[in-house]
């Protein structure tokens, strides 16, 4: 079995599972963010159960609309803020503590090698990153979960994608996540888990990986994960007290196929509207003007991304007539990048820097694009309308590529900029 | 249980961003969030939608984001069955656990077309066209999927069991 098997049997109190059976599975963690969780506190209240199966399991996380940008979503804060302090949960994380859920969720130590974690948001899938099985789900049956601490799964097929080569300078893990999606393709890996090895992933930061495994559901998968090797374990030790489980593939892994990769000569990949899949070189689309550049996002708003994007706008400016959003995905990196004097570079170029949160990457405040506008965004999905307008445009880069594209106006190859 | 409507026809790849735009996520009444059902591809659904239509469409749809929203939102502005060549993972689970129906069906896409009045057979898939007069065959829901969406969603089905 692969850690995606191994991990569902566990869950399962099976001794082995394999790919199309159906298991009934205990869930280690559970979170919802704002959009979804008032939906399934809702959903709870149907149900007529008093209590959450495990208060000690249950994460909420405040981070779509932060700080509230409408009553509307004010209201929502206010339904989880309530819910959490009945059901007296330790892991609420409210406005100004908190951070884009996915983040918090690894960085707080809430995800751990060997654990099946549901979250109701499609970007869950992230967590594989660490080793875990984290898939996403709605809120209805989120519901269940706080009522059952159960669910039921089908054992997916594992597509692997074994990736060799060193990158080159400001190439990134994201190039490298939009290469593998322009090949597989937006439904490609639908139902199937997705495990990424080989040496590139070996020599990536947790940082890199996260945005590796996060763009897993871009091609429909179930979840995305990478064998956890000492780098991960280490990671995780470092923020949590409990005893972890660490999970490998046995080696005589079934896998439904395998995408051998060289990303030796890759060069920095952007996704052209309107779908993530429209992959191309920034040879292709280089040179198109732009109106806003996004650095943040659960895709690529961490520590490691903004020093990136850092290191090139350092003593420049965003060009005229550009604006750039910078949104740390947590408060910690937030802190951490204000340490570092990242903040005071992003300042004097000219960026805004605005509190964590989801915000523009889903359309939903800090930063809406207008008809016919243009924006090169560090985030996950650039569907008609994602960010504001049907008839605004993006195209998906790396921080790299959106930190030289915002100061020179136009979609750039940062490789140029160095 | 057999569901039918009017059908209302989309392309591949239809995802829950064009389904219901991030900016109406703050919106909880699913009569609201109903009149902005389809909204990024189709401003008219809503009129269209208010007396029962069947959704037809291609690949991957309801790809993208959780949000139950997306399901809820046609649910409520009238969308009787979802038809697809295929379906995103977590539309698919949600759509059952609300009570939409929504049925796998290879080749409907050429065999069923805008304006055909269809019927749906949950149990044996087999979908009717009136119009033409011609039958396709959908994948079938299993029996304990069926019984979640009788009961109208999944909330309702288990307090039903309690």
């Amino acid at each position: 079995m692969n850690v995606a098997e191994k991990i569902l049997a566990k869950a399962a109190g099976r001794k082995e599972v394999s790919p199309g059976e159906i298991v009934e599975a205990k869930i280690h963690m559970a979170m919802v963010n704002d959009v979804t969780g008032p939906l399934t506190v809702k959903a709870f209240g149907e149900i007529g159960e008093a209590r959450v199966w495990d208060k000690d399991r249950v994460v909420i996380v405040i981070d779509h609309q932060v700080p509230a940008s409408s009553a509307d979503a004010a209201g929502l804060h206010a339904i989880l803020r309530e819910f959490a302090l009945k059901q007296e949960l330790k892991a609420f994380y409210d406005v100004g503590e908190s951070g884009i859920c996915h983040q918090v969720m690894v960085e707080k130590g809430h995800v751990r090698p060997g654990e099946l974690v549901v979250g109701a948001d499609s970007h869950t899938c992230t967590y594989g990153a660490v080793g875990a099985f984290g898939t996403a789900i709605g809120s209805t049956e989120m519901a269940a979960v706080f009522a059952t601490g159960e669910l039921w799964f089908k054992v997916p097929e594992t597509i692997r994608v074994d990736i060799q080569g060193d990158l080159q300078k400001l190439v990134t893990p994201k190039d490298v996540i939009l290469n593998v999606i322009g090949r597989i393709g937006a439904n490609g890996a639908t139902y199937k888990a997705v495990e990424f090895a080989g040496p590139t992933i070996e020599n990536m930061d947790i940082s890199g990986r996260m945005t590796v495994c996060n763009m897993a559901v871009e091609m429909g998968a179930k979840t995305g994960f990478i064998e956890p090797d000492d780098k991960a374990v280490a990671y995780v030790k470092a923020r949590t007290k409990e005893r972890l489980d660490i999970l490998k593939n046995d080696g005589d892994g079934d896998y439904e196929r395998t995408l051998d990769i060289d990303v030796k000569g890759l060069e920095p990949q952007l996704s052209a509207p309107f779908s993530v899949d429209n992959v191309k070189g920034v040879g292709e689309v280089a040179g198109t003007e732009i109106d806003q550049a996004f650095l943040g996002s659960c895709t690529n708003g961490r520590l490691e991304d903004l020093r990136l994007a850092g290191r090139i706008m350092r003593g420049k400016k965003v060009k005229k007539g550009v604006r750039m959003i910078v949104i740390p995905a947590s408060v910690d990196i937030y802190h951490d990048a204000a340490k570092e004097g990242l903040i005071d570079i992003f300042l004097k170029s000219g960026a805004i820097v605005c509190n964590p949160t989801c915000g523009p990457c889903f359309g939903g405040h800090m930063g809406i694009l207008a008809e016919g506008e243009v924006c090169v965004s560090s985030s996950n999905r650039n569907f008609v309308g994602r960010m504001g307008s049907p008839k605004a445009r993006i195209y998906l880069a790396s921080p790299a590529t959106v930190a030289a594209s915002a100061l020179t106006g136009k979609i750039t190859d940062p490789r140029e900029m160095a | 249980m057999i569901v039918s409507g009017k059908v209302v026809k989309y392309g591949d790849n239809v995802n829950t961003d064009v389904i219901i735009p991030g900016r109406y996520l703050v919106l909880m009444d699913p009569k609201e969030l109903a009149k902005h059902a389809m909204e990024g591809i189709d401003k008219d659904f809503a009129r269209k939608a208010r007396d029962g239509v069947v959704i037809v469409a291609g690949e991957n749809f309801g790809c993208g984001s959780s949000r139950e929203q997306a399901s809820i939102a046609l649910k409520h502005a009238g969308v009787k069955c979802v038809l697809a060549e295929s379906f995103a993972r977590i539309f698919f689970r949600n759509a059952i656990n609300i009570g939409l129906p929504a049925l796998e069906c290879k080749g409907v896409c050429k065999s069923i077309h805008e304006g055909d009045e269809v019927l749906v057979d949950l149990k044996s898939g087999e979908v009717s066209n009136r119009s033409k007069g011609s039958v396709a065959q959908a994948n079938p829901l299993p029996t304990f999927l069926i019984n979640i969406v009788e009961d109208g969603g999944l909330i309702q089905h288990l307090r039903k069991r309690r």
